[in-house]
């Protein structure tokens, strides 16, 4: 049985870029990289497009990858276009930077709801920036459907996803029926490299583009129900103290005796 | 209605006692209930309460609402969703605390988005803050590379709180007991758990661990995991991993700490042959102390730690532990 597919997507700064090469912008209460770091699909995001393909690649079907942003980078928005994604909707507003967690749900929703076909619609367990893990729980208590999180392994048979959930110390498996709701973790697996192909055809396919005025939203869905004060770098008094000793066998008896005199082991 | 008044923390059962994060839960709902000049209570949800709501009326409470249903078993999280949601209604807190534990990361956002109201995710400092008239917390963003202190402005305003960054609330005199009535619609449970299988128990958990001892891509295989392991043994410690020892297979997934891995608020975290990327800082923000033992000097971990050594971790692991060893004995 096909299955229609959407996939949520975020771009957001490397969380490879060294800490040290961050700048932060109390104006803008963000953090920014050197204009030479290009941004990047949110790691977990890819693993979302690639459950989907894996499920696709196996039943048919389309999948469907919707990003909300301020300023999108075409080639970096468009990768999972040049892996296998059949359409790609940007919906752009100069505000979206600013939107908190619950605004960005709404908008999501909503751009879900006008697509309207739909089976199952799989997240990124967390954004790399924020780290909030809230966004995918909105959109499934706003459409009113069934959500498993921190998915490992995704399956469809017939009207129902079997996500396989992994934690600190179980496994298990949970069965829910179609539409659901379903994040995935980077346990799922690498996503796979765009093929040749793959960025050939993306670079022909033009994303569709709506304005947050297309989906129907008023203002007051999109006002922000937590205000960001302040991005702030804490104060490291971390000062290391070095263990030194006569040789490396030395240090490592002075550390055990230096640990023990601060009573931490 | 009245106003809505009141800290109510939602306790979290594991095997049908109460949680150790929801003590940590009510003492920082305690200092926020002083802050607000109004009461502390909390939840309980669950097929059976008379135990657990015993238990929770000693976490500095002045009373413990109670919901039973056998829908509530195990934790199916749909019938929970709508009985906490039912109960809070009626209730009608100021501020919800819920653990973002595995359970709490998924109920405490769906329940905010239920009830209508925001919430701050994954904190480590809350406040309430008379001039802004709300809920005031702290929590790393960028994998840990900046912190962002946010108003939460709606009313009721739920945070979820990161185990293990406060202590347990000590015992007190027990709050009064209050059952609510709450009817659970079977049709809005919607998941169902097929499976479920336990790992066989490797030690002590890493989130839970007061001392943590973490490897990286420095000692260069699997088979040096073994030493940490004797280490950690002796410290009574878990053992973790960066990402690139667990990438390059040395160790299963489950023991790597940081931004795709696990976040750890260890007393003490022993690092060997870990850089400190970013990636794996974000794991660690609110760890207490970190000890570097890294034979590169100008390795970005020495930044972070508390203590350090230079050196090739070959030589300073086995010395150290035979010294610990030695403290242990004399003891």
């Amino acid at each position: 049985m096909p299955v229609n597919i959407i996939v949520t997507a975020k771009q957001v700064i490397d969380p490879e870029t060294p800490a040290s090469s961050l700048r932060l912008n109390a104006q803008t209460k963000r953090m920014e990289t050197p204009p030479n770091v290009p941004p990047v699909i949110n790691g977990f995001d890819e693993n979302a497009v690639e459950a989907a393909l894996r499920i696709k690649d196996a039943q048919g079907g389309k999948v469907t990858v919707i990003s909300v942003g301020k300023a999108f980078v075409t080639d970096v928005v468009k990768k999972p276009l040049s892996m296998g994604c059949d359409e790609l909707v940007l919906i752009q507003d100069d505000a979206a930077d600013t939107f908190d967690g619950y605004a960005t749900a709404q908008v999501l929703a909503a751009a879900i709801k006008k697509i309207g076909t739909y089976d199952l619609v799989i997240c990124g367990r967390q954004a790399s920036d924020f780290d909030q893990a809230y966004v995918p729980l909105g959109i499934a208590e706003l459409l009113g459907i069934p959500c498993v999180t921190i998915g490992q392994k995704v399956d469809v048979k017939d009207k129902n996803v079997t996500v396989g959930r992994a934690f600190a110390d179980s496994t298990e498996v949970v069965e829910s029926p179609m539409p659901a709701l379903v994040t995935v973790s980077n346990e799922l697996g690498q996503p796979r490299y765009p093929s040749l192909r793959g960025i050939m055809a993306a670079g022909r396919k033009q994303p569709i583009s709506w304005k947050l005025a297309d989906l129907g939203l008023n203002a007051a869905q999109l006002e922000a129900k937590v205000e960001m004060l302040e991005l702030f770098i804490p104060a490291r008094e971390k000062k290391c103290e070095i263990i030194d000793g006569e040789n490396e066998e030395d240090k490592g008896r002075k550390l055990a005796l230096k640990l023990r005199e601060a009573k931490l082991i | 209605m009245a106003d809505p008044n009141g800290v109510l923390i939602i306790a979290e059962l594991a095997e049908g006692k109460v949680a150790s994060v929801t003590a940590e839960l009510a003492t920082i709902g305690a200092q926020l209930a002083k802050s607000l000049g109004q009461e502390l209570s909390v939840i309980v949800a669950a097929h059976k309460v008379a135990t657990s709501a015993g238990e929770a009326s000693h976490l500095g409470v002045s009373k413990v609402y109670t919901v039973e249903n056998s829908l509530l078993a195990g934790f199916q999280i749909e019938a929970h969703l709508v009985a906490l949601a039912a109960a809070i209604k009626q209730i009608n807190p100021r501020i919800i605390l819920v653990a973002r534990s595995v359970i709490g990361r998924d109920l405490g956002p769906r329940l905010a988005f239920r009830l209508g109201v925001g919430i701050a995710q994954d904190t480590v400092d809350l406040s309430w803050d008379a001039g802004h008239h709300a809920l005031v917390a702290t929590r790393p963003v960028y994998g840990g590379a900046s912190m962002a202190k946010v108003a939460v402005k709606s009313v009721p305003a739920v945070a979820t709180v990161r185990p293990k960054v406060f202590d347990p609330i000590a015992n007190s005199a027990p709050g009064q007991i209050v059952p609510l009535t709450v009817s659970i619609d079977p049709k809005s449970v919607m998941t169902k758990v097929l499976s479920q299988q336990k790992q066989a128990a490797t030690g002590i958990k890493l989130e839970e661990a007061r001392i943590v001892i973490g490897g990286g891509r420095g000692l260069g295989g699997p088979e040096p995991f073994k030493v940490l392991d004797e280490v950690a043994k002796e410290l009574k410690a878990a053992v973790g991993a960066s990402r690139a020892a667990c990438d390059a297979g040395w160790v299963p997934h489950t023991y790597q700490i940081g931004l795709t891995g696990k976040s750890i608020s260890a007393d003490l975290y022993i690092t060997v042959g870990i850089s400190g990327a970013s990636q794996h800082l974000a794991g660690i923000s609110t760890v207490k102390n970190v000890v570097a033992i890294n034979k590169d000097a100008d390795a970005n971990i020495f930044k972070e730690a508390r203590y350090g050594v230079v050196g090739d971790w070959n030589k300073v692991l086995p010395a150290f532990l035979t010294a610990v060893r030695e403290l242990n004995s004399n003891r």
